[in-house]
């Protein structure tokens, strides 16, 4: 057992989030107990406009709670003075950064402030956390480069640097993946996964990315519209179908054997596929994506596919009302099936 | 820093400190010398000196006319570069300045307020105005300056930052329209005053009046240097500035209130002099290549004092008889720049640090 695994970071009792305008209150979520223990890489799910960001900017104190406390390693959060608390708790957001004239380590550097003297000089413990942060992010050599010139997956590592240089044990990050292509999202999510284990750090991240957080994160927290939050380990969720209950609708399904979820959840055809491997794999998400159920062994189906191997080459040999084709490829295959006239069911 | 940047060594900012440095005094000195009267530059050095040969009319124009002048000018630049980066950092707008977003025409209400409205108590810019006057007139514009430089705050909280130059221009245009009802109300000779005073001149502060203006711009200055580490924080956004330990709303408005002491001080005494504020920070931010208010300010101070005393050397025409509008000169000298800075940059918003 790891002891550090049950101290609590950030902890919230009966807290209720939202809105206050004019003496009008919105609430958004309500009567949340929420704990992010060190060493935890959390992920907060949730659709549109449940109130992801809402949360993490009143667990970043950027934003009160309508009521409810929030403590911050045993310390009233809002009691703590805020250079001390830059010390303790780190964000990293959506908004934009500077694109001026600034580069990677000035900007890294700003996340210093909570320590240095009131020019912002820099001393060998500050430049060696800094280094330290390039470091964990993978982001050595872009320090001098200008923020404006960066791709948004370097920008994205070292603002995310710029956080790790405050040396707060706990981070909350706003949907840092969002503009990212699939391998850098992957990237990230590991690298963050990493730090919160290795470096025993609090990490929140929001996202809406519900396949890599079933990869990586260690416990999920799921917003509902409702204002309902729901915790549990990632594998548990996704058996008992609570992501179903929350993301699911009409036009979208929820597969728990697959961990992921799937549009047009009630073909009218089917098709049966036989074979194994990656190419049997490859061939059933095809049809899926041009709208055919798989059929299961003993049912009817209304087009049928082998996929084999040759001597030297991979064919799939194709069966519908009798008529019979081979192709070589899975493209000769696909326009194939685009080509056939499916409109009557025979 | 330790990066491989050339830009941002410490080195290359030494030398461009050192080379600013020697511009100032150049121009200074040049400005000593060039005049209606010319004078060598033994004379001034006499004169200053105070050596025992020295005409006594000579030394008068050195010690009473051209050197308040030429500090005047370098107190004013150094002022309005500093309001203006300040202001563009706090708005997160390349073209904020104490001129754009109207605490210029609030500082000019509050000088009209005391020329025109007050001046039946006896008051005047050019003569006659003790240092109780002078304070008056100082708070008059400093005010005018604030309440103008906080109405665009507050409203710039509900408004996205291109929105906030569209208001600082309409407030421009609703105290000129004030002005312009004083105005009309206004006797002819108090007209005048008012009038050579919108020209911009740095002539009108003797050492009586140097008195209140030095202290204010060298006060507001240090407040300034004070706050490096906020400014520097600001530039990634409240929240962000928040996140690092800054208090935000506290910075924010002493910083402002620095700017409008600035920006209030030098427009009381010296009119509404345009360009500087926007000009300086930018060739600045071009020159040393950062966005660190630990080498800004410094370095806005230098080129606005630069700037300043060069508009000043030109408008005062040399080897001509006219003195032209000051006002005139710091456009013609900060219009080109910031077009420039804005060709070179190509969008608007990577002009911003």
């Amino acid at each position: 057992m790891n002891p550090a695994l049950h101290t609590e970071h950030l902890t919230a009792t009966d807290l209720s989030i939202g809105y206050s305008h004019r003496g009008q209150e919105t609430c958004v979520a309500e009567a949340l107990e929420l704990a992010l223990k060190a060493g935890e890489f959390i992920c907060l799910l949730g659709p549109n406009g449940a109130g992801k960001s809402t949360l993490i900017r009143t667990l970043a104190g950027m934003q009160a709670p309508l009521r409810g406390s929030l403590k911050l390693q045993d310390q009233t959060f809002h009691s703590i003075p805020p250079r001390e608390r830059a010390r303790m708790i780190s964000v990293v957001l959506t908004e934009a950064l500077p694109v001026g004239i600034m580069d990677a380590y000035s900007l890294v550097a700003l996340g210093r402030h909570p320590y240095s003297g009131w020019l912002g000089g820099l001393d060998d413990t500050d430049k060696e956390r800094i280094a330290w942060a390039f470091k964990a992010v993978g982001a050595e050599g872009l320090e001098g480069r200008q923020i404006a010139e960066l791709s948004d997956g370097e920008r994205q590592k070292v603002s995310i640097a710029r956080a790790l240089a405050q040396e707060a044990q706990v981070m909350l990050l706003d949907e840092p993946t969002a503009f990212l292509d699939l391998p850098r999202r992957v990237e990230l999510m590991s690298i963050l996964r990493n730090l919160a284990h290795r470096e025993q750090m609090g990490l929140l991240l929001s996202t809406h990315d519900l396949d890599l957080a079933l990869r990586f994160a260690d416990r999920l927290w799921m917003i509902t519209t409702d204002g309902q939050l729901i915790q549990g380990y990632p594998e548990e969720l996704a058996m008992s179908g609570e992501f179903a209950a929350i993301f699911a609708n009409e036009n979208l399904d929820w597969d728990a054997e697959r961990g992921s979820f799937r549009a047009h959840p009630d073909p009218c055809l089917k098709a049966h596929i036989e074979g194994d491997g990656i190419h049997a794999l490859w061939t059933r998400r095809a049809l899926e994506r041009l709208g055919f159920g798989i059929a299961k062994s003993d049912e009817k189906s209304a087009l049928s596919i082998q996929v084999f191997d040759t001597d030297d080459h991979t064919a799939w040999a194709v069966a519908r009302n009798g008529n019979q084709a081979t192709h070589t490829t899975i493209g000769q295959l696909i326009d194939w099936i685009r080509a056939e006239d499916w409109s009557s069911k025979n | 820093m330790s990066t491989a940047n050339p830009h941002t060594s410490p080195r290359r900012s030494a030398t461009l400190f050192a080379l600013l440095g020697l511009a100032v005094l150049s121009v200074a000195g040049l400005s000593a010398c060039i005049g209606t009267t010319p004078l060598s530059i033994e004379t001034v050095i006499k004169a200053l000196t105070g050596s025992p040969g020295i005409d006594p009319v000579l030394q008068q124009i050195v010690i009473d006319f051209r050197l308040p002048r030429i500090l005047t000018s370098i107190l004013a630049g150094a002022a309005l570069a500093t309001a203006g980066l300040m202001m563009q950092t706090i708005f997160r707008n390349p073209l904020a300045d104490p001129f754009v977003l109207g605490v210029n025409s609030g500082a000019s209400l509050g000088v009209a307020i005391v020329l025109l409205a007050l001046a039946p108590a006896g008051l005047s810019l050019t003569a006659g105005l003790g240092v109780s006057g002078q304070i008056l007139l100082i708070l008059a514009s400093s005010g005018g300056a604030a309440i103008t430089l906080f109405t665009v705050l507050v409203l710039s909280r509900k408004v996205d930052i291109m929105s906030v130059l569209i208001i600082g221009l309409m407030i421009s245009y609703t105290v000129g329209a004030l002005v312009s009802i004083l105005m009309y109300f206004s006797m002819a000779e108090r007209l005048q005053s008012f009038l050579s005073w919108s020209f911009g001149d740095y002539g009108n502060v003797s050492w009586t009046q140097m008195r209140a203006f030095a202290p204010a711009i060298i006060g507001a200055l240090g407040i300034s240097l004070l706050y490096v580490k906020p400014l520097d924080a600001l530039l990634l956004g409240e929240r962000y500035a928040e996140s690092v330990g800054t208090r935000t709303q506290r910075a924010r408005i002493t910083i402002l209130f620095a700017a409008s002491i600035l920006a209030g001080t030098v427009t009381g005494f010296c009119g509404p002099i345009g360009f500087l504020g926007i000009a300086a920070p930018h060739l600045s931010r071009y020159l040393f290549h950062t966005s660190s208010h630990r080498i800004l300010i410094p370095a806005s101070i230098l080129v606005g004092a630069l700037l300043s005393l060069s508009a000043d050397f030109i408008a005062r025409g040399p080897g001509l008889d006219v003195s032209l509008p000051l006002n005139a000169i710091t456009a013609l000298i900060g219009a080109p720049v910031i077009i420039a800075a804005l060709i070179k940059q190509r969008n608007l918003k990577r002009l911003f640090g």
